[in-house]
């Protein structure tokens, strides 16, 4: 892989909740283009962090550089930082009481003052690739999960983000949705958007990722390429995580 | 010949008094109603806080002024205020206050109730999208607010309505005090006469509530989600 222009640096980045130390000394760069996948085990941290890069959590040590530009503990215009970041989360937040295209128009014309038939026009061409140009004047109640998650993916992705976060997007979907999602997000990957990418599909980790991120514990325990991590893990504790995922025969061949 | 009893109500100007009671009946409502919007929004944005303290006393209000029946509260408002402090307060403003201070404690906890019902994720994702805390007040969660608090609102406003017959205890010639009065000075030429003017009460009532319900009816129906 060549080297790239790093976008996204993290230096030691310490979170606790109260007494709890839930990351520990997290140090981890994102160059330009890349997609970064973060597994673990639940509970490890690594929706916690994403959390922090998009300022959803104060932190307790380290820094958070986005182009050069410190963003960790801003009080400030804070969201002006969060337009250059996208975030989809688990729970597919669209606004209940507005229209699909209103939902994604929101974040555009208010934070970005972008003028309403520029962005409308850009809305749609975005619903017409994930497939939903029929649903830009149904309400959020009339979709189905993953429909809902891909409208959320278009309406971080109106916003221009230099990158992408994604907090296990498909986790609260129905199997048969999961693929759907996963699609628009494989698309994204291919066109050279940056991403940092949670999830618990591992063939799908395997697929998109330039760089596996595993942690565990609160820290990055491994940190390789898809290939070498899912065939070769280095470490006793990757390797126990994969184990989970893998069923031996009972009955014999 | 037997008269018939609606006669009362045309004789003298006893349909007229009755509709000047009526509208001292509107004019505390809305005067109340109008304060405990006002003050029970901002009551149920301080009751959404976590402070202990103001919780606790947010709460002792509350439960104070649901657990008082409103006839007590009135006349110890009326009575009890000019006798413990010499202050003499009309009727008509005794009868604000109680209303008022009920209305908003009803109505502040409705307010707390919807906002503590609109989820976190509506915040995040607000902040994800890089609006201030002012955009997301303004264009997310207010609006989903006031769409659970109008059926509720109204229903409160109906309530509060209905319950100002009572004022009629504390001397207020409202619209069921003009009836009783209208009955009263009728009781020997009119003996159906309760039946009548009760009666039409009951109509006056319906059509200043009923507006007001299906109202609330058709924004639920617009606003279903």
């Amino acid at each position: 892989m060549s080297k790239r222009e790093t976008l996204l640096e993290i230096k030691h980045l310490q979170k606790n909740y109260d007494d709890l130390q839930v990351l520990k000394d997290i140090s981890l760069d994102v160059h330009k283009g890349e997609v970064v996948v973060i597994i673990g085990p639940s509970g490890c941290g690594k929706s916690t962090l994403l959390r922090c890069i998009n300022g959803l959590e104060k932190i307790q040590g380290g820094e958070i550089i986005l182009n050069g530009e410190t963003i960790s503990n801003r009080t400030k215009d804070m969201h002006l930082v969060r337009q250059k970041i996208g975030m989809v989360f688990q729970s597919y937040d669209l606004f209940p009481h507005m229209t699909i295209l209103n939902n994604i128009l929101l974040g555009p014309m208010k934070s970005q003052r972008r003028d309403r038939s520029e962005v409308t026009k850009e809305a749609e061409e975005l619903l017409k690739r994930v497939g939903l140009l029929d649903k830009r004047d149904a309400y959020p109640r009339q979709l189905s999960g993953g429909q809902k998650q891909r409208v959320a993916i278009v309406r971080a992705l109106c916003m221009h983000p230099e990158i992408m976060l994604f907090d296990e997007v498909t986790a609260a979907l129905d199997p048969e949705m999961v693929r759907e999602v996963l699609d628009v997000m494989l698309e994204l990957a291919k066109e050279g958007s940056t991403m940092v990418i949670v999830t618990h599909e591992m063939s799908f980790a395997r697929a998109v990722a330039d760089r596996i991120i595993f942690m565990d514990k609160g820290e990055i325990v491994e940190e390789s390429d898809p290939e070498t991590f899912f065939t070769n893990p280095k470490t006793d504790r990757a390797k126990k995580f994969l184990n989970i995922f893998a069923f031996d025969t009972i009955k014999g061949v | 010949m037997q008269d018939l009893g609606i006669s009362v109500l045309f004789q003298g100007k006893n349909f007229i008094r009755l509709l000047e009671g009526l509208w001292i009946t509107v004019r505390i409502s809305l005067i109340s109603v109008a304060i405990s919007i006002l003050l029970g929004i901002i009551l149920g944005m301080i009751m959404t806080s976590k402070n202990p303290i103001i919780k606790a006393i947010t709460k002792a209000y509350l439960e104070f002024v649901r657990i008082m029946p409103q006839l007590v509260l009135l006349f110890l408002v009326y009575f009890g205020v000019t006798k413990a402090f010499g202050i003499h307060l009309s009727g008509e403003l005794s009868a604000i206050i109680v209303f008022s201070v009920w209305g908003t404690a009803e109505m502040g906890d409705l307010v707390r109730g919807a906002l503590e019902s609109i989820p976190k994720h509506q915040y995040e994702s607000g902040k994800a999208i890089g609006l201030t805390k002012l955009q997301i007040f303004g264009y997310i969660i207010i609006p989903q607010t006031v769409r659970r608090l109008v059926p509720l609102a109204i229903n409160l406003v109906t309530r509060m309505i209905k319950t100002t017959s009572l004022i009629a205890l504390i001397g207020v010639v409202e619209v069921v005090k003009v009836g009783q009065q209208i009955i009263e000075a009728s009781r020997l030429s009119v003996p159906s006469a309760a039946l009548w003017i009760y009666g039409v009460i009951f109509f006056l009532y319906f059509i200043v509530c009923y507006p007001i319900s299906l109202l609330a009816a058709k924004l639920e129906k617009a606003w279903k989600d």
